[in-house]
């Protein structure tokens, strides 16, 4: 379970957060939306230990992430999973040795234990036969499907998304959110997703936190996104005109 | 000011938190080829010509008949190892390596590899770029023992080709009144300029931020305060250790 307490943070005189509090139950799918600057990734950072925040609390089971001593908080990125908006593979090295990188810098597993578990990560996300290539020669779907073997690879219980489907054509966009779903209930994994794409929020949107000025504005999850009365709310869910013919 | 002091904040980054020492051991030698091997072409070049360009024009500007012709390969010698090989060499180094450096880290870094390193509880700095560090500084001084040594040799080829000194004259002014000192000195003066090279140009590109403009800008200000760098630390190492 992630829990955060009044996370604020500003950068010079503009308050990006203004006293975010929450939690994220293991085995569910968070999302957190809201449009562009609203403090989405910001919140996402300071929860990661990219960004410190100015003020506030990020507890890992209890434990708290910004306070602790630098071994605790290795121990605790260990358990966390990353995907970035860009994937941010490591352009020098092959599929293969980019979802290996984990296992080699923070294990002492034997290479056939490494081989088979990357090979696993790899089947599981469909790209077994893609393994050899480097990043620059696969599409941006294959490299978010990559970007996400390398974030399961050390078992972590919990996972963050920073905007999958960013740049991914509608199909490959389900098939995103179709994995992340299932990763998560199968490791039980506590998830959180950056997003503002309206198809995840309706797929996989256990819980949705709606961000809006830096606060937060409304909770709730797909079955109650359309049918709130916050006007914030509304004006970004119906800002496509698909979804407010079909509202009509 | 502020930028010096972060400068040497990132310094600090560098020992911290560090991996384990097989990792380091197989990035320091990745990085060796590519700093080492990798500019071996460029170096022999241009320190074969400058070699050359010096004997001759210090031929050229020998005129008075009663010094003897030996001498100009006293000068080759000297303005060599005390000059144009460690410093010459050091900043087409900075051009080569030290915007390969900026360039490869602003890269990663606006893509978010340094990010990733990072949640994984990976020190970055540490990880990315105390390797090159090590690299530069054992690399350098050999590429600079090449360049004194191929520098002095197209100083010989050009001299005795074009007439202005004849084979004998040469080796006996590489001979006459030869201080090893020189070598250490020089030496010395490399190991600095590697350290200095390597890590100006990767807090350049650690520290970017923005998009490709920024790196390109980054890699720019590498060479150029590396080079800046490079000439005031060499007017004061000469001042400490030739005076």
């Amino acid at each position: 379970m992630i829990d955060i307490k009044n996370i604020t943070k500003s950068f010079g005189d503009r308050q990006v957060l203004a006293g975010i509090s929450d939690s994220f139950k293991p085995g569910q799918t968070n999302l957190i939306i809201g449009g562009s600057g609203t403090g989405k990734s910001v919140l996402l950072k300071c929860m990661i230990g990219l960004v410190k925040p100015d003020s506030g609390e990020v507890l890992y089971n209890g434990r708290n992430f910004l306070t602790s001593d630098i071994n605790e908080q290795k121990t605790i990125r260990r358990e966390m999973g990353v995907l970035f908006q860009g994937s941010a593979l490591f352009d020098s090295k092959t599929v293969r040795e980019n979802v290996q990188f984990p296992l080699d810098m923070l294990t002492e597993q034997s290479t056939s234990e490494k081989d088979d578990r990357v090979q696993d990560c790899l089947v599981r996300v469909g790209l077994e036969n893609a393994a050899d290539r480097m990043p620059s020669e696969i599409s941006g779907g294959m490299k978010k499907r990559v970007g996400i073997a390398r974030a399961i690879v050390m078992n972590p219980k919990y996972l963050f998304c920073d905007e999958p489907n960013s740049g991914l054509d509608p199909l490959t966009s389900i098939k995103i959110d179709q994995l992340i779903k299932e990763i998560t209930d199968e490791y039980q994994i506590t998830t959180i997703v950056i997003t503002h794409d309206m198809n995840s929020m309706m797929e996989i949107g256990e819980k949705i936190v709606f961000l809006y000025e830096g606060k937060k504005l409304w909770e709730g999850n797909s079955d109650t996104l359309t049918q709130s009365d916050v006007e914030e709310l509304n004006e970004f869910i119906y800002a496509n005109k698909l979804l407010r013919e079909m509202n009509h | 000011m502020s930028r010096i002091g972060n400068y040497f904040i990132f310094l600090g980054t560098l020992f911290r938190n560090r991996e384990k020492m097989s990792v380091y051991l197989r990035l320091i030698l990745n990085e060796c080829t590519s700093i080492g091997v990798g500019s071996v072409f460029i170096v022999a070049l241009v320190n074969t010509f400058i070699g050359a360009v010096t004997c001759v024009q210090t031929a050229y500007n020998l005129t008075n008949p009663f010094v003897p012709h030996n001498i100009i390969a006293l000068i080759v010698r000297d303005s060599t190892i005390l000059e144009l090989a460690p410093t010459l060499t050091c900043i087409v180094l900075a051009g080569k390596v030290g915007s390969n450096i900026a360039g490869e880290l602003g890269t990663m870094r606006i893509s978010e590899q340094i990010d990733a390193l990072e949640v994984m509880g990976i020190n970055s700095s540490s990880y990315l770029i105390l390797p090159k560090v090590v690299a530069s500084v054992l690399m350098f001084p050999l590429l600079v023992i090449m360049a004194a040594f191929l520098s002095i040799l197209g100083g010989y080829i050009a001299g005795t080709l074009s007439g202005v000194i004849t084979p004998e004259e040469y080796v006996s002014g590489l001979r006459f009144d030869y201080n090893p000192f020189g070598v250490t000195f020089s030496l010395t003066k490399t190991v600095v300029f590697a350290f200095l090279v390597s890590t100006i140009s990767a807090f350049q590109g650690y520290t970017v931020s923005g998009g490709a403009l920024e790196v390109g800008s980054a890699s720019t200000a590498a060479v150029t305060n590396s080079c800046i760098a490079i000439v005031g630390a060499d007017f004061l190492l000469t001042q400490l250790m030739l005076t």
